[in-house]
């Protein structure tokens, strides 16, 4: 379990997190749900210390993280797993290296073989089986997060944060990596934060979701319950996310009827 | 310009403050000694032969007194080679090759959340990615300062007898005439300053990149100016201190 309480933070002038408190349940997909630039990113940077809140804390299972000891910080650290908006794989590093790095890194005593045996395990985990020597450039955007939530799995984490995990990919990949995300959480028992401003991964994975608007938490429920609140601004954002899913079947269906029409001229 | 120096103490104190095990330090070294030495062997070999090649020409284009004998050209070479020519010229070679390469890909991998990625891991990623590189320049700008002496001289040899302003017999008294082993020991010395002033000035641009790919370049860019002026202060100063 995640306890935030009271997150505080400025950029110059701009206030991006104003006063953030609430608790991300063990075993459960937790959603920090908003449009962008409310501050999600930065509230989970802030969690897990990449970047330091002005005012505020954060508990990892009891254990205090910020402003705590070095060493302490640390050893949580070790056992966050982490999935970057852009995959953050190392380039210079094959798909097995970028999945052994952490085990290299962070378990010492682990003979190669043992390495390698858990690489592979968290590589078909994620339906990623033979593409061990494939760098990350030959990879599509769904292969790298699926590498990204094998790297992060890999050294057993007992946390998992996954900043804005569907980005830039296809509604059907993006609903893939939500069900991945949702079952190694539900699997693992671990305790994981998803960042999305998508309203489809509140329907597929949200057992618990925040929202923010402008730095500040408005809302927190279940996805059963989203639909029912009556704060202005999520139904606001509730509603602007249909209206693009609706744009975008319009879209579809005008480029189906568009290529149907040139295939019956051709004809 | 004070602030940007306290932020350069910071971030070389946090390279030693939580490092890695010296296990993953050497081989991280080795590595990267692999890739700074190896890569520059080349660009050193042609930069130092010919400028050993144009200092004999240039020499004796200026010593027409018949009163002067022949083998001081070689005795010049070798000099101008040892002092200065070998440790800076190499240096700023290096500090555009080795430079430009250290901050495009340091800087590349903090846009990229490669650098964050080390951090969530509980890895010093300043330790684990720039203390390598420092510690492989350090190593390795050495054995290519005396690589470019030894073709400089090679080459100032090719050059004064291949178009006749001394004689082979002349040339081999000449850079053997008045040797002082000081000199080279001055040259290693600056080389090893050179090597770390290039490998953290460059490390320091690349690692507070931030931005995106237009943001790396203008990184390397800086990396390059700030290494070549910090060289020739650096160049200076030793000279003053040392000799």
């Amino acid at each position: 379990m995640i306890e935030i309480h009271n997150i505080h933070k400025t950029f110059g002038d701009k206030k991006v997190l104003d006063g953030v408190s609430g608790v991300f349940e063990t075993g459960k997909t937790n959603l920090l749900l908003g449009a962008s630039g409310t501050g999600k990113s930065v509230l989970l940077k802030c969690i897990v210390g990449l970047i330091k809140p002005d005012i505020g804390s954060v508990t990892f299972d009891g254990t205090y993280f910020t402003n705590n000891k070095l060493d302490i910080r640390q050893e949580i650290r070790r056992k966050i797993g982490m999935l970057f908006q852009s995959s953050a794989l190392f380039d210079s590093m094959t798909v097995e290296k970028n999945v052994e790095f952490p085990l290299k890194m962070l378990t010492p005593d682990m003979s190669k073989s043992e390495r390698l045996d858990r690489v592979n395990f968290c590589l078909k985990r994620v339906g990623l089986e033979g593409a061990n020597k494939k760098m990350p450039s030959e990879l599509s955007g769904g292969m790298k997060k699926r590498v990204g939530i094998a790297r992060a799995i890999a050294p057993n984490c007992t946390y998992l944060f996954c900043d804005e995990p569907n980005s830039g990919l296809d509604p059907l990949t993006a609903l893939k990596i939500d069900k991945l995300i949702k079952e190694i959480t539900e699997e693992y028992n671990i305790t994981t934060i998803v960042v999305t401003h998508d309203m489809n991964s509140v329907i597929e994975i949200g057992d618990k979701i925040m929202f923010l608007y402008e730095g500040k938490k408005l809302w927190e429920g279940t996805r059963d319950d989203i639909m029912d609140t009556d704060i202005h601004e999520l139904n606001e954002f509730i509603f602007a996310n249909r209206l693009m899913r609706d744009a975008k079947k319009v879209e579809e269906r005008e480029e189906l009827e568009e290529n149907e029409r040139k295939s019956n001229q051709l004809k | 310009m004070l602030k940007h120096f306290g932020k350069y103490l910071l971030f070389m104190g946090s390279l030693v403050v939580r490092g890695e095990s010296p296990r993953i330090l050497f081989n991280r070294t080795i590595d990267e000694a692999i890739l700074i030495g190896i890569n520059s062997i080349m660009i050193v070999a042609i930069v130092s032969t010919f400028i050993g090649a144009v200092t004999c020409v240039q020499v004796s284009y200026n010593l027409t007194s018949a009163l002067i004998p022949r083998s001081t050209i070689g005795f010049m070479v070798r000099e101008m080679t040892i002092l200065e020519l070998a440790p800076t010229i190499t240096s700023i070679v290096l500090a555009g090759k080795v430079g430009s390469n250290i901050a495009g890909g340091l800087g590349t991998m903090q846009i990229t959340e490669q650098v964050d990625a080390l951090e969530v891991m509980g890895i010093n990623s300043a330790s684990y990615l720039v203390l390598p590189k420092i510690l492989a320049s350090l190593f390795v700008f050495p054995m290519l300062v005396i690589l470019a002496m030894f073709l400089s001289i090679a080459g100032g040899y090719v050059a004064g007898t291949a178009t006749g302003a001394l004689t082979a017999q002349e040339y081999i008294t000449g850079i053997r005439d008045a040797f002082v082993p000081y000199n080279i020991v001055f040259a290693l010395i600056k080389s090893v300053v050179f090597a770390f002033l290039i490998s953290s000035l460059s490390s320091f641009r690349g690692y507070y990149t931030s931005g995106g790919a237009l943001e790396v370049g203008a990184a390397g860019t800086t990396a390059v100016t700030n290494s070549v002026i910090a060289v020739l202060i650096a160049d200076y100063v030793c000279a003053e201190l040392l000799l």
